[in-house]
């Protein structure tokens, strides 16, 4: 389909459009923080970018998962704290957010939880960078700033809030970049062209494509929505796209890297989790995955 | 046929309840806090009410839906024997008497309407006491809309006169087993729903809450409850004001749509809320099912479950227009428990010949509590929106009393 060397995921700057010297919207890539520094990298070296999910506090070792993820071979990891009305969820991570409630998980004992993993620098020891998510209401408890400053505190480099849109941002936008986190800004199928030409340009980390008109969820086939709407980004920005929602198979994720530079993977662990899914279960549903991703790179295109 | 106008088009002189707000902002409250997927379908909705609005045919056509299908206007009720017992002059804005039995229908009517305009074909709906879904149901069937309505399970059972009301109506009831399993997280479970189905539905909310322009929009569909009241006060009423108008506070719309007809008057605005769901009185600045306003949440910032006898209030928040006019001071707002919500319902019942819904019951036991301890001073005007009637209560009052 696309050449490599013409390929605007492996070379960006063969691309006027999202090149940031011809297109002040794209962003300047030198100045991406350590969560997009980290992902273009992985991106140049030809590999589709993994990150796996989990709910903080969901069991009382939750951070072996982790250790698991970055054993598998993600490229980022996205910790979600649980919120008691997660309405963008569904069926599987509104389950995990009610069972990590339950025991009791909150955001200052997942941060803490997270502060025990780190090394003498202060940052977990994962080698890979950690990404939150969770909804405003939470960010906005303790306010912004003491919000973020907490998140750096304990190693997490970015941040994702899916009932906050760009055009809400602004409150939390500079606070954010001021504590050294990079506000990761979502894009669905139903956003019209300038508002994702802003989220793309706005956004920090990468860009959270939406792959369908719908919840989280384990699904059975890529929606087509998917394709068009990585393809829409990146026609306005050479920043990393992730391709989140509904993506749960080697197959999945195969045909996702053909659109996008990764994947998220959410509900298809949690369900596992909830199941009784330990860290090498994990580990070992990781394992195609990532298998899939780099067939997916490696392929002729 | 009427003598009193069904709108009234001047705005307040300071703007407020009047003219919809810039970016959905009341004061720090409202805006659009809804996942990007909906962002687009709120700009929608936004786009064509304004737009609906500014047209003379719909609203001339909205007005004779109400008229002729809702039975407005409902007239201006002075509650005689209870006056001269509590030694205030009461008059009852009567909501309960529209067709469907609450003022929901008023907010459901436009909203179906604008539904219709837009060329969408079904109705997605949260219901608590049931009375919005009933109202949706109702509004469906008369317009030839599909209705989904979700409700909390444990307001199914509390609610079940209303549940096959709906069913009859055509309309489908998905029971919500989540969280609370009351009116919170059927709120939640139809945001989810119209995520994945904006193309062919329209969601209608049914309290001043949301993202924008819910707030706003639904306060402008119920203002015809404020703007017919603040009519018959000046025709009927020695002062041609009351000093005092009071409304129950769920989501806050029967009280939002009173209030808007007095916001630019001297009268002081009460909004009386449940004590186990007070979340003008007793909430904390949040953001929850597209709005910034005030909820109840623990220390952690989840949201906590609220509680009220009334499903209808059960709500842990409030809408974002509440939470400007009480930091304002242009409202107040104050609460009332299960109990004393039960007698008043039972006074005025014995004093009136009105069973009222236990909602409305909150704001009569506010006025009784006031009147006694002088928050009311004696010979004072009270106009009260008695927002819907109890006949879906009676099973619930017939175990407690
Ligand atoms: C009869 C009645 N009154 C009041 C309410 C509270 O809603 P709001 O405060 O939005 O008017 C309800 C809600 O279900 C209701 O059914």
């Amino acid at each position: 389909m696309t050449n490599p060397r013409t390929n605007p995921r492996t070379n960006p700057r063969t691309n006027p459009k999202t090149d940031p010297r011809t297109n002040p919207e794209a962003g300047p890539a030198l100045a991406a923080g350590a969560v997009e520094r980290h992902l273009r990298a992985r991106r140049g070296t030809g590999r589709g970018l993994l990150m796996p999910y989990v709910t903080g506090g969901i069991t009382s070792g939750w951070t072996d998962y982790l250790r698991a993820f970055a054993a598998a071979g993600a490229d980022a990891i996205e910790i979600g704290l649980p919120f008691s009305d997660p309405t963008l969820d569904g069926v599987t991570i509104q389950r995990a957010s009610d069972t990590a409630l339950a025991r009791g998980a909150s955001t200052r004992r997942i941060l803490a939880d997270l502060s025990d993993m780190s090394n003498q620098s202060g940052l977990p020891d994962l080698g890979v960078p950690l990404v939150v998510s969770t909804y405003y209401n939470l960010v906005l408890h303790d306010g912004p700033e003491t919000f973020c400053a907490a998140l750096r505190r304990a190693g997490v480099g970015g941040l994702i809030v899916p009932d906050l849109p760009v055009h809400e941002a602004d409150e939390l936008t500079g606070v954010a970049a001021g504590a050294g986190i990079e506000l990761v800004l979502l894009a669905s199928p139903a956003t019209p062209r300038p508002r994702l030409a802003e989220i793309s340009a706005r956004s920090r980390g990468f860009v959270y494509a939406v792959s369908l008109m719908g919840t989280t969820g384990e699904r059975a086939a890529l929606a087509e929505s998917a394709a068009e709407l990585s393809g829409r980004i990146r026609r306005v920005t050479d920043r990393p796209v992730l391709l989140g929602f509904g993506i749960s198979t080697p197959d999945q994720a195969r045909e996702a890297r053909r659109h996008a530079d990764g994947v998220v993977i959410g509900a298809a662990v949690m369900r596992r989790v909830l199941d009784g899914a330990g860290p090498d279960d994990l580990r070992a549903f990781l394992a195609p995955l990532r298998q899939a991703l780099d067939q997916e790179c490696d392929r002729p295109r | 046929m009427r003598d009193v106008p069904l709108w009234r088009e001047p705005v307040p002189p300071d703007g407020l309840m009047g003219e919809p707000p810039a970016r959905g902002r009341f004061g720090e409250y409202g805006g659009r806090y809804a996942p990007e997927s909906l962002v687009e379908a709120c700009r929608e909705v936004d786009e064509a009410f304004r737009e609906a609005w500014a047209d003379p045919g719909f609203r001339g056509a909205l007005a004779r839906l109400l008229a002729v299908h809702a039975g407005r206007p409902t007239p201006l009720t002075p509650a005689l024997r209870l006056s001269e017992a509590l030694g205030v002059r009461l008059y009852l804005k009567r909501e309960d008497l529209t067709h469907t039995g609450s003022h929901k229908i008023n907010n459901v009517l436009g909203q179906a309407l604008l539904a219709t305009r837009m060329g969408r074909r079904r109705l997605i709906a949260e219901t608590g006491a049931g009375q919005h879904g009933v109202a949706t149901a109702t509004a469906a069937a008369l317009l030839g809309l599909e209705a989904t309505v979700f409700m909390g399970e444990r307001d199914i059972e509390r609610q079940a006169l209303n549940v096959f009301r709906m069913r009859m109506l055509g309309a489908e009831v998905v029971p919500v087993t989540t969280g609370s399993r009351t009116l919170k997280d059927a709120t939640s479970e139809a945001m989810r729903h119209w995520v994945g189905a904006t193309g062919d539905s329209h969601y209608c909310i049914g309290s001043v809450v949301g993202p924008d322009p819910y707030p706003w929009m639904v306060r402008e569909l119920q203002r015809v409850i404020g703007d017919e009241a603040r009519a018959q006060c000046a025709a009927e009423l020695r002062t041609g004001l009351p000093d005092h108008v009071v409304a129950c506070v769920g989501g806050g719309s029967n009280a939002a749509g009173t209030f808007a007809g007095f916001a630019d008057t001297p009268a002081r605005l009460v909004g009386v809320e449940a004590e186990g769901g007070a979340g003008a009185a007793r909430g904390r600045l949040g953001v929850l099912h597209g709005c910034r306003s005030l909820f109840l949440q623990d220390g952690d910032g989840q949201i906590t479950q609220a509680h009220s006898i009334a499903a209808g209030l059960d709500y842990p928040g409030v809408g974002p227009e509440h939470a400007h006019l009480r930091d304002l001071g242009r409202a107040r707002y104050v609460t009332v428990t299960d109990d004393e919500a039960v007698r008043a319902a039972v006074r005025l019942a014995r004093t009136e010949g009105i069973v009222p819904a236990l909602e409305s019951a909150h704001a009569l036991a506010w006025v009784i509590r006031a009147a006694g301890d002088g928050d009311l001073p004696a010979g004072s005007t009270v106009l009260m929106t008695l927002s819907g009637r109890g006949d879906k209560d009676v099973s619930t009052l017939k175990e407690l009393l």
